[in-house]
């Protein structure tokens, strides 16, 4: 039977894609199955059958130490032809955009990458991803037979069966040596903070004048029980704060209850991680600000004055 | 070392406007700019051919309006430029671009290809990973240092929790993030030596592709809507002295339910 394909090479984004799976795989009566690259892999495929793998096709080589996408790219497609996948499901990291197009192109498949939505309309699967600079979502359909699906992580929640069992395929791998090689991995000094599931989230941007000044957006923060987010211009460009605090098009794409956005002008970039949001407020001194356009509440005004009145306020003496 | 920078041109998206009724995006007569991370692209391009010698192609596939475009890429340092223009290209998808890229670049020789790590509209980051694999070229993608060793490149990654440091050799494409460099403010003068700089342009014939291989025919996508997000805003704006603003905005949180207490 023809059938969906999984692979993220993050276990939680697999459950993920394998939860929304098990209802394509009934519309579209197809078979479900994941692949699980890696050393040391067998021990995790009972973990892919509870999220509703029929089947786990096990691709275990040394090769694997290192992630490199053309290997990758390689077996995903053997998999995918072996086993006729019509449907390849992967996760939208950095890794799995790059693997996307790479196999996509060996497989000559339409791909889309970014995915935030995906569902069926008529025969077609429809794809929901963000265009022109994130001013619009574009929804798409792939008219090639294969189509391979990359989708942003936690686009769909991972809930388990009760019990799972499948079938377990061992791949026998003849792979080439990778072409490039890695010979050092720097972690990032990763704070360990999550903007992405803060129910309130403060951000703050370039109006911001001082590194110092941080100081009275951290005392709202605390005020609110917030986590505190910025632009892009304060993690990348001024290194004030972590880049894992960015929001925005290339940062955490966010759903709080309520959102503070202090100095930000409101560009399209920042503000499409942030339409999620129950509650937008916007301070900013200048009227025209375009993220005025988007807040439930606004405040023209010198985030100087604001920001430690607020935070006072708020405080419990 | 001979460099082809691989670079999008891309209505101004600061000026795009939205139909209210309709939330359709409003491109007609928006200036057209080069991509963002292209730009670091090609700025990085240039440093490496004023340290090492050799040449930078800036190549391009759209719309006429690419002859004006591509002028800021020769004012900024490419040493030419190879524009891919022709009627039949129109709304090609990625999968069809890479095809049109790679065969100009075929025809050509060269060390290294470098592109932005997506495009400024749409991001999908496609074209460098489907133009590595036409050409057989080993990729390095979301790279933000390089360095040139004895057999190749080293080269800085910026992945989600780490750099990654690799080591390949060239030829190779590479794509970059916009930490990799501040591309240049050109002078009038580079401005004006741009325009006698060389510049060529091939059509479908030059590229031996028949017109049902590239464009809309051959595009592996179907765009079925394109439309702004909705959102319901309030938008109230508070007004007042700060106590006043202040004291405002604490009565919605707690008319809202968003803080706890
Ligand atoms: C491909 C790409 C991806 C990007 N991804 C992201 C992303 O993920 N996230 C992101 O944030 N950006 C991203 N950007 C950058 C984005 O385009 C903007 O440059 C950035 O969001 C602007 O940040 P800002 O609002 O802090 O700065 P600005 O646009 O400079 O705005 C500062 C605002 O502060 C206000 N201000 C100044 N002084 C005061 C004061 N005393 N009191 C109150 N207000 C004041 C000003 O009126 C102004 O509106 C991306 C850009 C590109 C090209």
């Amino acid at each position: 039977m023809a059938e969906i394909l999984v692979f993220s090479e993050k276990d939680e984004i697999a459950f993920e894609l394998l939860s929304k799976g098990r209802e394509l795989k009934e519309e579209l009566c197809l078979g479900l199955a994941a692949a699980l690259l890696g050393q040391e892999v067998e021990g995790r495929s009972s973990q892919y059958f509870s999220y509703g793998a029929e089947k786990v096709y096990l691709g275990e080589s040394a090769l694997w130490v290192d992630f490199y996408v053309e290997t990758y790219a390689q077996a995903l497609q053997r998999v995918a032809e072996e086993g006729g996948a019509q449907i390849l499901l992967l996760g939208s990291t950095k890794r799995g955009k790059e693997l996307a197009s790479r196999v996509a192109q060996k497989l000559g498949a339409g791909c889309i990458t970014d995915v935030i939505g995906l569902r069926l309309e008529g025969d077609g699967l429809v794809a929901d991803r963000y265009a022109l600079g994130g001013n619009t979502v574009a929804s798409e359909v792939i008219k090639t037979e294969r189509k391979v699906i990359a989708v942003m992580p936690k686009t769909f929640e991972a809930f388990p069966l009760e019990d799972g069992e499948g079938q377990t395929v061992h791949l026998d791998l003849e792979l080439p040596e990778p072409r490039v090689r890695v010979v050092e991995r720097r972690p990032k000094e990763g704070e360990a903070v999550n903007v992405e599931e803060a129910e309130v989230l403060v951000c703050i941007g370039r109006g911001l004048g001082a590194e110092e000044d941080l100081e009275m957006i951290w005392e709202l923060a605390q005020a609110l029980g917030a986590e505190v987010g910025c632009t892009k211009t304060l993690a990348s460009d001024f290194g004030w704060l972590s880049e894992e605090r960015i929001v925005g098009l290339s940062g955490k794409k966010c759903n709080p209850r309520l959102y503070v956005g202090i100095g930000i002008s409101g560009q399209i970039q920042h503000t499409v991680g942030i339409l999620g949001s129950k509650i937008i407020v916007a301070i900013n001194n200048d009227p025209q600000a375009p993220i005025f356009k988007i807040a439930d509440y606004g405040i023209v005004g010198d985030l100087y004055e604001v920001v430690p009145r607020l935070a006072e306020r708020l405080t419990p003496p | 070392m001979q460099i082809v920078v691989c670079l999008k041109q891309i209505p101004d998206l600061q000026q795009i406007r939205i139909k209210r009724d309709t939330r359709e995006p409003v491109l007609e007569g928006l200036p057209f700019l080069l991509g963002d991370m292209d730009k670091n692209a090609l700025e990085e391009a240039v440093r490496i051919v004023e340290q090492r010698g050799g040449k930078v192609t800036a190549l391009a596939l759209g719309s006429p309006k690419l002859r004006d475009t591509i002028k800021e890429a020769l004012a900024m340092g490419a040493d030419e430029a190879l524009l891919l223009i022709d009627p039949a290209f129109a709304d090609s998808d990625t999968m069809t671009t890479a095809k049109i890229l790679a065969k100009a670049i075929e025809k050509r020789e060269y060390d290294l290809i470098l592109c932005g790590e997506g495009s400024t509209d749409n991001y999908s980051g496609q074209v460098p990973s489907r133009l590595a694999e036409i050409l057989g070229l080993p990729q390095v993608t979301y790279v933000r240092q390089l360095e040139f060793t004895e057999g190749g490149l080293r080269a800085t990654r910026d992945m989600e929790e780490a750099l990654e440091i690799v080591e390949v050799s060239l030829p190779a494409l590479v794509s970059v993030t916009s930490e990799i460099s501040e591309p240049r403010l050109p002078s009038l003068i580079q401005i004006l030596k741009a325009a006698k700089k060389p510049l060529q342009e091939w059509t479908s014939e030059d590229l031996a592709l028949s017109a049902h291989e590239v464009g809309k025919e051959a595009s592996s996508l179907e765009v079925i809507s394109n439309l702004a997000p909705e959102q319901e805003r309030k938008n109230i704006t508070l007004e007042g002295e700060v106590d006043e603003v202040v004291e405002q905005l604490t009565d919605a949180f707690t008319r809202e339910g968003v803080i706890a207490r």
